[in-house]
């Protein structure tokens, strides 16, 4: 076996600024401090498993699980799209594709209030033209355009770095061998970018299911979602033992969920995140 | 023909959806009124206003020079680190991708207080330094994430083929490996740079007095409503990375036409 | 592509050891910490106090007085002077986060209206110094809601579903609530938190959304006919659009102070007396409250303003207009009983 000394600094450097610091706050979630000394207790952990919390962290998954698909089919041809081009104007459009991404967040999701609100410039441009006005804010479609919107670079670039190397000898071999487009792209293409795809969705999920500022602007905070609630715990209620369980708690669960679907991945493929 | 069609239509309705937003902030940039919710007439005023705001100015140079220094640093440990993970097995790899997933899994806020305790624990005044050192951790996976698809690409026997040759495990690597994992290493700096340029909570635990982030700047101002000076310096940012582009993509396009006169 | 590389490398470098050697240099000058709200000041008022003072002035600022605290609790910053709302110094003093200011550095105190000195978050008045103040009442649209509005039961009624904006904060939801039941907005009883509970779920059908500070573009852009506001951006919401109309609902609202006070990890005490004191010097006073437009409790500065704006009772209202109305405390223990209402509230 060979030895890796080179992610040494990396190791080193995720124990010092991601273990030891989540270990610093993980600590409150089965620890109790007060005068009386330091204590251990389970409470914060059942507590999670109260239907209420379970309802709102099942809600964020979905929401996160709907917005990650969408991400993916329509990032998938844009990635195909821009690894297809031939010119040197390839690595331009790339870099235009993360732009608007650079721009402040809270700044781009009031301009997309004001884009989709009743009075918005969408409702207005329909109006003029004789349509009648659609109704998007506030709703769950409108937390999934927030999502998907400000996801998708994340889903594209990973897809699209890994298209553009897969050799045109390979597809050309399966077009001479009288595949179809599509079965090249199923039988050829698509499982051979999928160590891309499996990046872009990691990149797109994880963090979907924790984001809760799009759902409050966007769906005018209708419901709480799992991010909403943890940020809740640390900083308007002070409970940070509830707060760490519940962020404990999802950890673990999206890590298992991940295994088992790289587990699945690697039987087909080979490779995969694990 | 028709499929070459719908490709430029499919592409352009997906930038068209990307920047439809950044629109809206260019034309309120001129907007003479406060408030995004009416158009009361033209201005620069936003503009002359935001050169005489010293803290945008200085919290524009901190997001900056935060977002390079961290996205380089992060694509350098990070494009090392993809190397290594990649040439791990079983357990160890496990155990280590973990680890890495860690801090994109987290919410933002579980991430900015426990960086801030390690940072006062370990008795770090906070500013400028923790701030990046805490940029540089959560960059760190998007450039793992992006590098290693393209190396389980990567045809291993190239490598050991440049060994055969005589070539050092260094110079393979250097040779060898990293041009061909390139759109990996630069699509992660990308995606690095993007986090790091518009992160809120975290820069807000992790920094301290008299450091602060555009985000900080604009997330603090909500409360009294956005001030269209950030309209304006959003729009002027927009605007010279454009002209950035323009210039590279002319300089690109020359070097090209010159090399194919030299063939 | 390695010269560019290497460029960059060596920029990155020389601008760390430039700022390295600027952090040594030029500690001489006394310094001072502000730690506050975002907009929130007039900052020719920073750059007079520098010159006057000859005392380099730091300031930060913060979106939420929750970040605040955790930033403060932790001990990993050192501000000098803060601006946080009432509950949370209520909640400072109690946990002995605060440092007792001494009056007689502050001699411009005598400005401020007797009205605003020793209320409930800080009874003797030793920790704070007023800077702002306000109501929570309701804004409407008066070309959407033709009967009079006095009362938080309108919020309630059917005819106005979907156009009613609420706040998206749990103590002020709950708190209004709880004020149209007669109730106190500092209660910590189970029955009467639990018959809010019950009002706040048969009204989410109606409310267009639970908003945040974006409620005012919302409101000036006619998109709801009634939400729930401070009275602060409510002046600047009718300025925009003469249509809204602001009122304290007659069962009474949550009266509100952002005040400044004087954090224990500061280390510049004389400096910061210093400070708080220009600011309540009439001059700088009224600048800032021009600037912000909220209303100030200094009342030398108040009649300095224009008369139509201290003469409006919604902005400036008397004693009997407020007569109801009660300060939040801080809830301490009590915290999480708001926090499960809200969140099944939120997953209805």
């Amino acid at each position: 076996m060979k030895k890796n000394p080179i992610t040494y600094p990396y190791i080193l450097w995720m124990v010092i600024f991601t273990v030891v610091p989540l270990a610093l706050i993980l600590v409150y979630s089965v620890f109790t401090m007060d005068s009386s000394g330091i204590g251990f207790t389970l409470q914060h952990i059942k507590r999670v498993f109260e239907p209420l919390y379970l309802v709102v962290l099942l809600r964020s998954i979905r929401l996160a699980v709907v917005s990650t698909v969408i991400c993916l089919v329509l990032g998938y041809p844009v990635a195909m799209i821009l690894a297809e081009r031939h010119l040197s104007k390839k690595s331009i459009l790339i870099v235009l594709f993360v732009i608007p991404m650079w721009m402040n967040f809270l700044a781009r999701t009031y301009a997309w209030m004001t884009l989709l609100e009743k009075n918005g410039l969408i409702n207005t441009a329909l109006g003029a033209i004789g349509l009648p006005a659609i109704n998007i804010l506030y709703t769950d479609n409108a937390v999934i355009l927030g999502m998907v919107y400000n996801f998708l670079p994340f889903m594209v670039l990973p897809i699209y770095s890994v298209l553009r190397k897969i050799d045109s000898a390979v597809i050309e071999a399966a077009e001479d061998l009288g595949a179809t487009p599509v079965t090249t792209f199923r039988r050829v293409i698509f499982p051979l970018s999928l160590p891309g795809v499996m990046s872009g969705i990691t990149m797109v999920f994880m963090p979907a299911v924790t984001t809760f500022v799009i759902s409050r602007l966007l769906g005018g905070g209708q419901y709480t979602l799992i991010g909403n609630l943890i940020e809740q715990q640390f900083l308007t209620t002070r409970d940070w033992g509830f707060g760490s369980s519940l962020s404990f708690i999802l950890m673990i669960f999206i890590l298992l969920t991940m295994g088992i679907m790289s587990r699945y991945e690697k039987d087909n493929e080979g490779g995969g995140l694990w | 023909m028709v499929i070459k069609l719908l490709k430029r239509m499919y592409t352009l309705f997906i930038f068209f959806f990307l920047y439809a937003p950044i629109l809206i902030l260019v034309i309120f940039s001129f907007n003479n009124s406060k408030s995004r919710a009416h158009w009361d007439g033209f201005t620069f005023k936003w503009y002359a206003e935001l050169f005489h705001d010293q803290q945008i100015m200085t919290s524009l140079y901190y997001t900056l020079l935060i977002a390079i220094i961290a996205s380089v640093v992060a694509t350098v440990i990070g494009t090392a680190a993809a190397i290594g993970i990649h040439n791990m097995r079983g357990i160890q790899k496990t155990f280590t991708m973990n680890i890495t997933y860690l801090p994109v899994l987290n919410p933002d806020i579980v991430t900015g207080i426990s960086l801030m305790l390690l940072f006062i624990f370990l008795n770090i005044p906070t500013g400028f330094i923790t701030m990046l050192l805490a940029h540089i951790t959560f960059n760190l996976p998007f450039v793992i994430l992006s590098v290693l698809p393209k190396l389980k690409q990567l045809n291993n026997q190239i490598f050991d083929a440049a060994l055969d040759l005589g070539a050092s495990p260094l110079t393979a690597y250097k040779k060898v490996i990293l041009p061909q994992i390139m759109p990996g290493v630069v699509t992660g700096f990308l995606l690095a740079f993007t986090m790091s340029i518009d992160d809120f909570v975290i820069s807000f635990f992790t920094t301290g007095s008299g450091v602060s982030n555009l985000a900080i700047t604009i997330y603090s101002m909500a409360r009294r409503g956005i001030n269209p000076k950030i309209n304006a310096l959003l729009t002027l940012m927009f605007v010279s990375i454009l002209l950035l582009l323009i210039l590279i993509n002319n300089r690109m396009s020359r070097e090209d036409e010159r090399k194919e006169k030299l063939t | 592509m390695k010269k560019t590389a290497r460029g960059v490398l060596s920029c990155v470098a020389l601008t760390i050891l430039v700022l390295a050697l600027a952090g040594c240099g030029g500690q001489k000058k006394s310094t001072l910490k502000v730690y506050n709200w975002g907009d929130y000041i007039d900052k020719s008022v920073l750059e007079s106090f520098e010159k006057q003072t000859g005392i380099n002035v730091i300031y930060d600022e913060f979106a939420t007085n929750e970040d605040m605290y955790v930033k403060l609790k932790a001990g990993g910053s050192d501000y000098d002077v803060a601006i946080p709302s009432d509950y949370m110094i209520r909640r400072m003093i109690s946990e002995n986060m605060l440092q007792p200011i001494d009056f007689n550095n502050i001699p411009n105190y005598q400005y401020i209206d007797e009205r605003f000195k020793n209320l409930a978050y800080d009874g003797k008045n030793q920790y704070s110094v007023p800077y702002m103040w306000g109501t929570v009442g309701i804004l409407y649209n008066k070309k959407m809601v033709s009967e009079p509005v006095d009362s938080w039961r309108i919020l309630w009624d059917e005819k106005y579903k979907k156009q009613i904006l609420m706040l998206d904060s749990q103590r002020d939801a709950i708190g209004i609530t709880l004020k149209m039941l007669g109730y106190s907005l500092n209660t910590k009883n189970q029955k009467e938190l639990d018959e809010a509970k019950e009002m706040l779920i048969k009204q989410k059908p109606l409310v267009l959304a639970y908003v945040g500070d974006e409620v005012k573009d919302k409101m000036i852009g006619n998109e709801a006919a009634l939400s729930v506001v401070w009275s602060g951006d409510a002046i600047f919401m009718k300025k925009e659009n003469p249509d809204l109309e602001y009122v304290i609902p007659k069962e009474g609202s949550n009266l509100w102070f952002d005040a400044m006070v004087i954090p224990k990890n500061g280390k510049n005490k004389k400096e910061a007396e210093q400070f708080i004191n220009y600011m309540c010097s009439t001059e700088i006073a009224y600048k800032n409250a021009d600037f912000i437009g909220y209303s100030t409790p200094h009342s030398d500065a108040r009649k300095k303003l224009p008369p139509e704006l201290t003469s409006d009772r919604s902005v400036y209202p008397e004693k009997e207009d407020v007569k109801n109305s009660e300060v939040f405390e801080d809830l301490a223990d009590s915290l999480p009983l708001y926090d499960k209402i809200w969140t099944e509230i939120k997953s209805k």
